[in-house]
């Protein structure tokens, strides 16, 4: 990935926080984008109230906030796209993939096949995913 | 080389230890501070949770937050180790990423 000898490292970006009762959700998107710019393994988890960030329809006109959903989608294109989802966080808050934002991904690798970026893991899974990573940013 | 969570917020206040604990994975460490040292006290809700943890998770709890909050040795949950400061560091360097659950 890096041709300037710098190592590639698998950082994930861990978010637990519903988005606009507290900072935590829009911070952790900046700070995300950001890192994008480094070239880094990069891979996104939404566990507990978190996956509420990813919900279909928020609008947030009434409360004079900005609505930050939409910036999920862009993700993508800044080739970021292993986002990772805990089945059973959904469950327990009623929801199913169905419920949440279609985020997608061009593979450049596959002729630019427009390709789901959502994974819905189990509890276990999400566990073994959280044991590859070099660095985590807690949210 | 595993991860490390941290946990600051009392599990009477917070789903913090819960979450900790459902995703933490065997051969991982514990560790509580500030209100989360709560957590690390024998006989209450969330003891047995803890304490069916242990046979496969390490857990340590930090001194100086349990002294600031009047909890003596004595009513730990045995088997968590009381650590200061300078082990804290020492914990994270020995681990391959921490986890804070804020």
């Amino acid at each position: 990935m890096s041709d300037k000898g710098g190592t590639v490292k698998k950082l994930m970006y861990i978010n637990r926080k519903a988005p606009y009762g507290t900072i935590y959700a829009l911070e952790s998107l900046e700070v995300v984008l950001i890192g994008a710019a480094f070239d880094q393994n990069i891979s996104l988890a939404f566990i507990d109230d978190g996956v509420y960030q990813l919900a279909k329809g928020q609008n947030t006109e009434a409360l004079g906030v900005k609505n930050f959903s939409p910036t999920y989608k862009a993700l993508g294109d800044y080739d970021i796209n292993k986002i990772y989802v805990e089945k059973e966080s959904l469950q327990a808050r009623g929801l199913n993939q169905d419920d949440l934002m279609a985020l997608t991904y061009e593979d450049e690798d596959d002729d630019w096949a427009e390709k789901n970026s959502i994974h819905i893991v189990s509890t276990k899974e999400m566990s073994d995913i959280l044991e590859q990573q070099d660095v985590v940013f807690s949210f | 080389m595993s991860l490390i969570h941290t946990v600051n917020k009392s599990p009477f206040d917070r789903n913090t230890l819960d979450s900790c604990l459902r995703l933490a994975a065997k051969g991982s460490s514990v560790l509580l501070i500030e209100d989360g040292v709560y957590g690390a006290i024998k006989g209450t809700e969330k003891s047995d949770l803890v304490t069916n943890a242990m046979s496969s998770i390490a857990f340590y709890v930090l001194g100086p937050d349990l002294q600031a909050r009047g909890v003596s040795s004595d009513k730990l949950i045995s088997g968590i180790k009381i650590v200061g400061y300078g082990d804290f560091v020492d914990l994270v360097a020995q681990h391959s990423a921490t986890q804070a659950w804020l």
